[in-house]
């Protein structure tokens, strides 16, 4: 089906699923429960859980494929939010225009930084793209304040008048398709429960649905084929007479549009662009989202993103008001000491527990939670037969 | 010319700290290959040392001093620090004052022991793992110590004062026959500079002139024949992670009254001194010394009024420009070796 | 005229003179050996064949065209093929997969747009593919994990690899090197029948006498940097001065 292998349509199909439905998965809780602080189906959650998903699907085309390791990835998602919305501020508010130019003005830069970046590889192209990225947040902070707004960045003013858009004078305009505003919603009450499908939102899931589908030709493809060998061996590469540099470089200002639609998307689901959004912690961010999600895996990048977005947001909501809570049923002492223990870890500190889980996964998880996932499978799987088996092929094979 | 001097001076302290921390990068890698985005923090630790040293010292408890009284007309309560107790008055005082070149002593075996912790708890599993998933681990590390130095000293910078005795300046100007009042230069930054440069010719001396030294140099140029030597390579490796812990931890201590120290100021000054240890050439101890000041002091030059008039915000920027430019034209860095990281 | 003329070859590192006067010429559809003792200049010779090493001196031309200068992938290209000492495969690939990279690169050449676009239509690349794996024997291995196979095995999926992109030169480096005996002996087999089937001229860098002799129609001998001798097989044998340069090396 649409020129896929059934395995890998199966797996699409669950996405789009997933992706769809998200407005009612995500909100398992009724609004009324104490649980109902876990739910993440509120439209701006869903958006960055989404958008984040196509940063992440991109990055690992280079780094799962190639094994290219950019630390500088962000500034090509700055990059696109400015572009697109310049293209806002200047041609139209549709958000389709805006969001080509951001694809465009990031894979034109991805074309320059790749070419010069990708004369080194290993640790050097790490370094370069970071230096690269970090260039950029500076230029998009203050060299270029013009432009960029500097420090505060560029937002859509009443003083915007877009080429294509009847605005009235003083009107403040808004992102919208084709005049539906991005912003639109719609909400559903059953029971107790409230589900929220917002309009930005299924733009975003549709978007990311076209870039997993994308990634999925593009894993399966020989194209891809040549990236795997690149990471897989250079020299046989090269004395197969294919030069490894332009594959690698295609690859490169792919995964770098790829973080210009996200760019652009992000403007389209809310129209203002910051140059944090540029800065290496940033890259750092799409790095750890992918390992976590598991590397080269096609799925992978996707769950990550989602996990790590979905902890920033509840962990940081939890604090010790809510820790105490959880805990009452426990003697008093017993409540303090884990409040105690716990709160270093939630609210402000889940950077402490997104850097411990990431230092986890890195040492005894190098294949993320896909590679955990297949283990679990296998485990059980292996307990079946087992029990078939009689107790005698307990142990896992080495490999 | 009193201009160009005085951007010199102003770029001589940054570039101390750039080429402290770039050589322990340098040693790191040269000597066990491994990619160490945790050095930054080693930085951060240190300046962190000097501030609980000073905490320390001034810690106090509360006595009544009958001679003086509140505005309610009561005894006022004085908070009266241990050091006092156990010293006296002006030799407590002293101390409180001096705290942080005091800060070295402590400093130093809290660092080794920083040091050996992470090479033989964390980085040790690393060595026969690509280089990408050291740079992830060690990414992780750093933020793991920021956000625990963030948990324990908030988020806000914390002043550490330099002794009394060092907080005027110097006026260079005068000294060197120009008008007076345009080269001034801080005390601090002076003794800065001569610490760091003090540390950089303790270290190449112990490379040098060391047997130690020189199984490490060996170790560094090929691992694996020193090892057939029947030397054990790595524990004098684990020592040389120690070392290279102490000198990132001694910038990050000295640097605190130059800027007062927060958590987030290793990872600031990691990327530099990344950039910095590739501009002066992979696994090239004097390579990363030269280029640390070198773009330190383009750094200063850059801040120049007169050039931030033409290009605005070049002074951020300048060390990236130069490091791409050097990489384009000089793949291997200003003193890269052959062979070292090429693949 | 050979089709592969190497003159006046010499190459310097530091203080070592690794290679001085080399001159060669290698025979169309022959095989031709370079023997020599430990550090006689033989990988650095065969490294300033394939543009890995550029020669201080000298020319390398391949069927009338210089090689000097250009990237490893240019000169393989040019219908150069090598097969190294330790087997290069791509070993977190299939061993199908590892049979259609150079097929693709035998249709697409290096890099091109166009060659993406191509990439999209494999039909021709996956017959090729298999019919290669076939002619090596390895058809029924072909869903392996390329890493996972032995080593006489990666060896064979080398040079079927190499043979895929129907090279006019094949360059072998010691390829029995670290082999058992059984290995040793199918590979000399599989090399004797790609020479006899194939359009094809076999340069090959070898210490074990057995498989020299079994193979070479010409042998080069190098010492410290410098040709010796080159003859046929029958006077290389007991020729005083490769004996000389063997039992001196060794004495």
């Amino acid at each position: 089906m649409l020129g896929l292998e059934k395995k890998d349509f199966q797996l699409l199909l669950v996405v789009a699923g997933l992706t769809l439905l998200a407005p009612f998965i995500l909100n398992p809780f009724p609004e009324s429960s104490g649980m109902a602080q876990f739910n993440a189906g509120y439209p701006d959650l869903m958006q960055r859980f989404v958008i984040f998903g196509i940063f992440a699907i991109g990055f690992n085309i280079l780094f799962g494929l190639t094994g290219y390791l950019s630390f500088g990835h962000a500034a090509f998602l700055g990059i696109g939010s400015y572009g697109a919305i310049w293209m806002m501020k200047l041609i139209s508010l549709n958000v389709i225009p805006a969001i080509f130019m951001a694809i465009i003005v990031a894979g034109i830069f991805a074309l320059a930084v790749g070419f010069i970046t990708l004369r080194r590889s290993g640790i050097y192209f790490s370094i370069l793209t970071l230096a690269f990225a970090q260039m950029s947040y500076a230029l998009a902070y203050s060299v270029l304040t013009p432009i960029t707004g500097g420090e505060t960045g560029l937002q859509i003013k009443s003083s915007d008048s877009p080429l294509f858009s009847n605005l009235e004078e003083g009107e403040i305009g808004r992102a919208n398709l084709f005049g539906m505003d991005m912003r639109a919603s719609f909400e559903l009450n059953i029971g107790d429960w409230l589900f929220t499908f917002n309009a930005g939102y299924y733009i975003a899931a549709i978007a990311m649905l076209a870039s997993f589908y994308l990634a999925i030709r593009i894993f399966r493809s020989p194209f891809g084929m040549m990236l795997r060998a690149i990471k897989s061996n250079q020299t046989r590469m090269s004395y197969t007479g294919l030069n490894p540099r332009p594959h690698t470089l295609a690859a490169f200002v792919i995964s770098g549009m790829y973080a210009g639609l996200a760019g652009g998307l992000m403007v389209a689901m809310d129209t203002q662009v910051g140059p944090e959004r540029m800065f290496w912690t940033a890259s750092g961010e799409v790095v750890l989202m992918t390992i976590l999600g598991g590397v080269g895996t096609l799925i992978g990048p996707v769950l990550g993103a989602g996990a790590i977005k979905y902890m920033e947001n509840i962990l940081s909501k939890i604090n010790k008001d809510v820790l105490h809570e959880w805990f009452a049923f426990l003697p008093d002492g017993l409540e303090d000491l884990l409040v105690t223990i716990i709160y270093p870890f939630i609210g402000k500190g889940w950077h402490l527990t997104l850097g411990i889980l990431f230092m986890l996964v890195v040492i005894y998880l190098p294949g993320g939670l896909v590679e955990g996932g297949q283990r679990i499978a296998r485990a059980l799987r292996g307990k079946k037969a087992n029990d078939e088996d009689g107790p005698k092929a307990s142990t896992e094979p080495a490999e | 010319m009193e201009a160009i001097i005085l951007q010199i001076l102003n770029g001589l302290d940054k570039g101390s700290a750039y080429a402290l921390i770039a050589l322990g990068l340098t040693l790191i890698f040269g000597t066990l290959g491994v990619v160490n985005f945790a050095h930054g923090a080693l930085f951060m630790i240190g300046a962190f040392c000097a501030v609980t040293l000073s905490r320390i010292l001034t810690l106090s408890h509360t006595i009544i001093d009958e001679t003086k009284t509140d505005f309610l007309g009561n005894p006022a309560k004085v908070e009266v620090p241990y050091v006092h107790d156990i010293f006296g008055v002006a030799t407590g005082d002293a101390i409180i004052d001096w705290a942080v070149p005091l800060s070295i002593l402590f400093a130093v075996p809290v660092m080794m022991a920083v040091g050996y912790i992470m090479e033989r708890g964390l980085i040790k599993h690393f060595y026969t793992r690509p280089h990408a998933d050291q740079i992830l681990v060690t990414f992780g590390l750093a933020i793991v110590l920021q956000e625990v130095i963030k948990y324990f000293y908030g988020a806000n910078p914390i002043p550490t004062p330099a002794p009394q005795a060092f907080t005027g300046s110097f006026d260079f100007g005068a000294a060197l026959g120009f008008d007076p009042n345009l080269i001034i230069y801080p005390y601090w930054r002076i003794i800065y500079f001569v610490f760091a440069a003090v540390i950089i010719g303790a270290v190449f001396a112990f490379l040098q002139y060391t047997t130690f030294g020189m199984v490490v140099r060996a170790g560094m140029a090929d691992r694996e024949t020193v090892g057939l030597l029947g030397i054990n390579i790595d524990r004098r490796f684990t020592i040389m992670f120690g070392l290279a812990a102490a000198v990132a931890g001694l910038a990050g201590v000295m640097y605190t009254p130059i800027n007062s120290p927060n958590y987030h100021m290793g990872m600031d000054f990691l990327v530099l001194s990344f950039v910095v240890v590739v501009v002066g050439g992979m696994g090239s101890l004097p390579g990363a010394v030269l280029a640390g000041f070198m773009l330190g002091i383009l750094e200063s030059f850059a801040s120049m009024r007169e050039v931030l008039a033409i290009l605005p915000g070049l002074n951020q920027i300048i060390i990236y420009l130069v490091a791409i430019l050097i990489l384009l034209t000089r793949p291997r860095g200003l003193m890269g070796r052959k062979g070292v990281m090429e693949d | 005229m050979g089709i592969l003329e190497v003159k006046d070859v010499g190459k310097r590192f530091g203080g070592l003179q690794a290679l001085s006067d080399v001159n060669l010429s290698v025979k169309e559809n022959s095989v031709h050996a370079i023997i020599g003792p430990n550090g006689a200049g033989k990988s650095t010779l065969l490294n300033c064949l394939v543009g890995k090493l550029i020669p201080d001196t000298g020319s390398v031309m391949f069927d009338g065209q210089s090689v000097l200068g250009r990237t490893p992938h240019e000169i393989n290209q040019m219908g150069i093929s090598r097969v190294f000492q330790t087997p290069e495969i791509f070993g977190d690939l299939s061993v199908m997969e590892n049979m259609m990279i150079p097929c693709f690169a035998k249709r697409d050449g290096a890099f091109s747009l166009q060659a993406i676009a191509n990439m999209f239509s494999e039909k021709d690349v996956v017959e090729r593919a298999e019919s290669m794996l076939e002619d090596m024997n390895m058809a029924d291995k072909r869903h392996m994990h390329a890493a996972s196979m032995s080593r006489g095995d990666k060896r064979r999926l080398e040079i079927g690899m190499c043979l895929a992109q129907e090279p006019r030169l094949l360059l072998l480096d010691e390829p029995t090197a670290g082999m058992a005996r059984a290995d040793t002996n199918n590979t000399i087999d599989l090399l004797k029948q790609i020479s006899d089937e194939r359009d094809i001229t076999i340069a090959i860098i070898e210490h074990d006498m057995h498989v020299v002799f079994s193979l070479a129609q010409r042998i080069t001998v190098l010492a410290q940097g410098t040709p010796l001798v080159e003859d046929d097989p029958e006077n290389i044998k007991g020729h005083p001065k490769v004996r000389e340069a063997y039992l001196g090396e060794t004495a």
